[in-house]
């Protein structure tokens, strides 16, 4: 397979990453724990299964209807006084909030978890615009002091220990070192409290737009979009436009089905529907509220008819929860933004399919992303196609070489039997280049025995039975 | 920005313009046949009777660590409260103007911050405790259901560290669509500016998937309930 | 019953015996078995590589040859998958569409045939042994595969069967993904090993031959002190 930048990047971290033992060990060991809880809320359900089924119907006919439930989500939304903001890409949307933050002179940006966010790094763009941004979310509050990219789009800090948050926090907050989680929560506590007070803005996500009452659902378990949603005088919300759903009521399948998917939790701490800024006679909430509509390329994944279902997602996350690669590889390893299968069935589209089907290929195609995804995108088979499409607009030369000439020899019997023959002379002289730079098959024989050839095949066994 | 607007619905109405065909999963569990159940159907089962749907709100807080307290009548409620108020050494407290709410804050002869018409944060900061109205206690999933109209804004519940929900029997619903169909019936068209479900105190998992309780929100959540 | 075989290349190649005892079980049984020398392989590899125009060239070939065939019984859950849901796919809109999902109807991976065509899970074996079961991805996902092996082994006298942790986790071997990602392929091979020492077990069984090549690659590479063995191998020993 040619190799682009990012996948001999992509291939030098994996190798690093799945030599480590104790990450290997770590992460299986937390993603444990999740299945457990997993396990046992799907098992409340009357039926998950006609829950999936349910979901996912709802969110195909969202994704076929888009622009009329986006019209509609926009109009609902401006009627209460909101504002709709339309970004056809990363640019503009940094250019459409800056614009607000500048507008508004603010002097300090309060963030939850926003992974469109990551997506047009908007952070960076305000920060070089002068601005200081907090992530008040606690997971990406730690990796934004490490400076480091999320590792998980739910969990983003799940592959640090409580010793290295505990270390982390000394260096740049110059508190006391302890390994009780409850204390290092509390430290970011009291850090960001002042933050929420303080921030003249807020930027959120949205995990949900609701057409029929123009609002957005954010859902959390600590409270920090709550109160970046509560104190700050301009609430800015920016989402993908895929985030549509078409009725207020479809919240009551959707909220617990992304908690259970993605935290094994029914329902998560804080499912909240935001649908302006302060109402008359309301006792506080922001003075203004904007809604930034990003595509980024959403439409061009709308514009593949196979692999349109990828915009169902829900960004729950258990796709890769249950990704063995995940699990082995680490979310750092992908170097994009949206990790795990969903993130390398949909980052070929939204970057570019020639520099990242890398993504698509680095799948044993287990399957065990589609049966956990809880709106039914047929993800393993997405990257199966991912892999023809890539292959179709530009072959490897030599691999098509192969394969032409495979397909020679699996259509010719007689010249398959004559090439095991050869094989079994061949493996006797295998040994003195196995495992050597000679030995063409040495992507195999690194770690492992190769196969021999038996001393009788099957069909040699069948033609001498007769 | 109108620019922007039409571009991408232009892109929309273009890609859409070619139909796609529904993936068919092969695995076991979609070779079921599916008959469309009514997203209650598919939801946690929960009992038709108030008892029923109030030992499961119940069960349900337990496991959250919110403490929920059935209270006979409002002297029972009020006395709950001041209870609390005395274990935790409240010094000031905020709420916001409802029959339940003006009565038990009343008998705890605290300094208390009222929301309505608008606050200081600050002054909100110092508060030990937000006590609140709902909408609705969830039995199906242990939650609490608020709005910005309903609870005296959007801060009131979730800064102070301890949120107390005063509540009423007869605000207990079944479940999720029962709650969505409150709502509805309740605020529409004119829908607070927030909505909010609360199922048990602030949480956090970021740290070895460990649980945290108290991490931005409250640590503690009470249901006090009439 | 005529029974059409459909033997994977590296069976054939490498794990004849599992072939043999599939030959063996079903003749004694009563059936009469029909293997067309002519097919070597379902064309998986180039399919799962991106080369759909190549796999068709070979898959034709296995359509055309199994046009007739009463019923066919594949050894292998990733081939089994190919040819049952795969070729569908494969020739979706081509004049072979209807080929392809002719011979879907009609086939069956061996397990699958036994316990749920046959309605057999007795096959008269004895194999006195620990053993636990790997279930391949393939088999599983694709076509379902859960209960038989596990009711098949039920049926054979002194066994003990011991569950996994993460029976239905991927080896690793995903057939060219071994080689093109070899080290996320032999991390994932590690994990299922670890899993499968945790049991106790003498021995790794599965009705898939590629998955076992490669936990076998490994384990013979780190001297592991466990085996694998086809299923099918299992229920020819008496």
């Amino acid at each position: 397979m040619s190799t682009t930048p990012a996948a001999a990047e992509f291939k030098k971290e994996a190798t690093v990453l799945t030599k480590d033992l104790r990450h290997r060990a770590f992460i299986r060991g937390a993603l444990k724990k999740y299945e457990i809880v997993r396990d046992d809320k799907k098992a409340r359900f009357q039926s998950w299964e006609s829950a999936r089924a349910a979901a996912s119907e709802i969110k195909w006919q969202a994704i076929n209807h888009l622009d009329a439930h986006l019209v509609e989500f926009a109009r609902n939304l401006k009627a209460r006084g909101g504002k709709v903001h339309w970004a056809a890409d990363a640019e503009q949307a940094r250019e459409i909030i800056l614009g607000i933050v500048r507008e508004k002179k603010a002097h300090a940006i309060v963030k939850s978890k926003v992974m469109t966010g990551e997506e047009i790094h908007l952070n960076a763009a305000l920060e070089k615009a002068g601005y200081d941004v907090v992530e008040s979310d606690l997971g990406e509050y730690i990796v934004q002091l490490r400076h480091e990219a999320p590792y998980h789009f739910v969990f983003p800090a799940m592959h640090l220990t409580r010793g290295e948050i505990s270390d982390l926090f000394a260096k740049e907050l110059g508190t006391a070192k302890t390994d009780n989680p409850e204390e290092l929560t509390m430290i970011a506590r009291r850090v960001l409290r002042e933050k929420y007070i303080q921030a003249d803005i807020g930027i959120s996500g949205a995990n949900f737009a609701i057409a029929e009452t123009g609002m957005i659902s954010i859902t959390e378990n600590e409270g920090n979009a709550r109160l970046t949603c509560a104190l700050p005088k301009t609430h800015i919300t920016l989402m993908g436009i895929e985030k549509i759903l078409p009725k207020l009521a479809d919240l009551a399948l959707f909220l617990p089905m992304l908690g259970t998917a993605g935290a094994g939790q029914l329902m998560t701490g804080y499912n909240s529907m935001y649908g302006g800024p302060r109402q008359p006679g309301e006792a506080d909430g922001p003075e203004e509220f904007h809604v930034v509509l990003l595509d980024n390329h959403r439409t061009a994944l709308l514009a593949d008819p196979e692999q349109r279902d990828a915009l169902q997602c829900i960004r729950c996350g258990a796709c890769l929860n249950v990704c063995p690669i995940y699990k082995n590889i680490g979310g750092h390893t992908y170097g994009t933004t949206y990790q795990g299968p969903i993130g390398s069935v949909i980052t070929p589209h939204l970057r570019g399919l020639q520099n990242w089907k890398h993504l698509a290929f680095s799948s044993s195609l287990c399957g065990a992303c589609t049966e956990a995804c809880p709106v039914k995108i047929d993800l393993h088979h997405l990257l199966l196609q991912s892999r023809r499409n890539a292959i179709a607009q530009k072959p490897v030369w030599w691999e098509k070489l192969a394969f032409q000439a495979a397909a020679i020899l699996f259509n010719h019997a007689p010249l398959f039997s004559l090439g095991m023959k050869l094989g079994r002379i061949g493996q006797r002289f295998h040994p003195l280049i196995k495992n050597t730079p000679l030995d063409p098959a040495r992507a195999w024989t690194r770690s492992r025995e190769l196969p021999q050839v038996a001393p009788e095949t099957f069909r040699e066994w069948w033609q001498h039975r007769k | 920005m109108n620019d922007a607007r039409e571009t991408i619905l232009g892109r929309i109405r273009e890609a859409l313009s070619i139909p796609a065909q529904k993936p068919v999963t092969h695995d076991a569990a979609s070779q079921q046949p599916s008959s469309p159940r009514s997203i209650t159907d598919c939801l946690p089962y929960v009992g038709p009777t108030f008892e029923e749907r109030l030992a499961l709100f119940c069960k349900n807080a337990k496991e959250l660590t919110a403490d929920f307290r059935l209270c006979e009548t409002e002297a029972d409620l009020s006395a709950q409260l001041a209870q609390i108020a005395q274990a935790e050494g409240w010094k000031k407290i905020a709420t916001h103007a409802t029959d339940l709410t003006a009565s038990a804050t009343a008998a705890l002869g605290l300094p208390v911050l009222q929301t309505d018409g608008g606050y200081n944060v600050n002054e909100m900061e110092q508060c030990d405790a937000g006590i609140s109205a709902c909408d609705a206690l969830i039995a199906q999933t242990g939650s609490v259901l608020i709005t910005s109209q309903s609870a005296g804004g959007r801060a009131l519940s979730v800064l102070p560290p301890h949120h107390v929900v005063l509540a009423r029997r007869e605000q207990l619903v079944a479940d999720l669509p029962a709650a969505f169909a409150l709502i509805q019936a309740k605020y529409a068209p004119n829908y607070p500016s927030l909505i909010s479900f609360i199922t048990g105190p602030s949480r956090t998992g970021d740290i070895e998937r460990i649980l945290v309780l108290g991490a931005h929100g409250p640590k503690k959540l009470t249901v006090l309930c009439v | 019953m005529n029974i059409t075989l459909f033997i994977p290349c590296f069976i054939d190649a490498c794990f004849p015996k599992a072939g043999i005892s599939v030959v063996q079980i079903l003749e004694r049984l009563g059936h009469t078995i029909e293997y067309p020398q002519e097919l070597t392989c379902c064309g998986q590899p180039a399919f799962n590589s991106g080369y759909w125009p190549e796999t068709r060239e070979v898959a034709v070939k296995v359509l055309d040859r199994l046009r007739d065939a009463e019923v066919l019984v594949i050894v292998s859950g990733s081939c089994g998958a190919m040819i049952k849901n795969f070729y569908p796919e494969l020739f979706k809109g081509t004049p072979h569409e209807a080929a392809a999902r002719a011979l879907s109807s009609k086939c069956y991976e061996f397990s699958e045939f036994l316990v749920d065509r046959l309605g057999v899970t007795d096959l008269g074996a004895r194999f006195p042994h620990k053993v636990t079961v790997h279930d391949g991805c393939h088999g599983h996902r694709e076509l379902g595969i859960k209960d038989q092996p596990r009711k098949l082994l039920a049926g054979v006298r002194d066994l003990t069967l011991v569950e996994m942790d993460e029976a239905e986790t991927c080896c690793g071997f995903g057939g060219t993904f071994s080689a093109k990602f070899p080290m996320i392929s032999t991390a994932m091979g590690e994990g299922k090993i670890a899993s499968a020492l945790q049991t106790g077990a003498e021995y790794i069984v599965s009705n898939d031959s590629s998955c076992l090549m490669h936990q076998q690659g490994l384990i013979d590479r780190q001297k592991t002190p466990i085996k694998t063995i086809h299923l099918a191998e299992v229920l020819n020993t008496r």
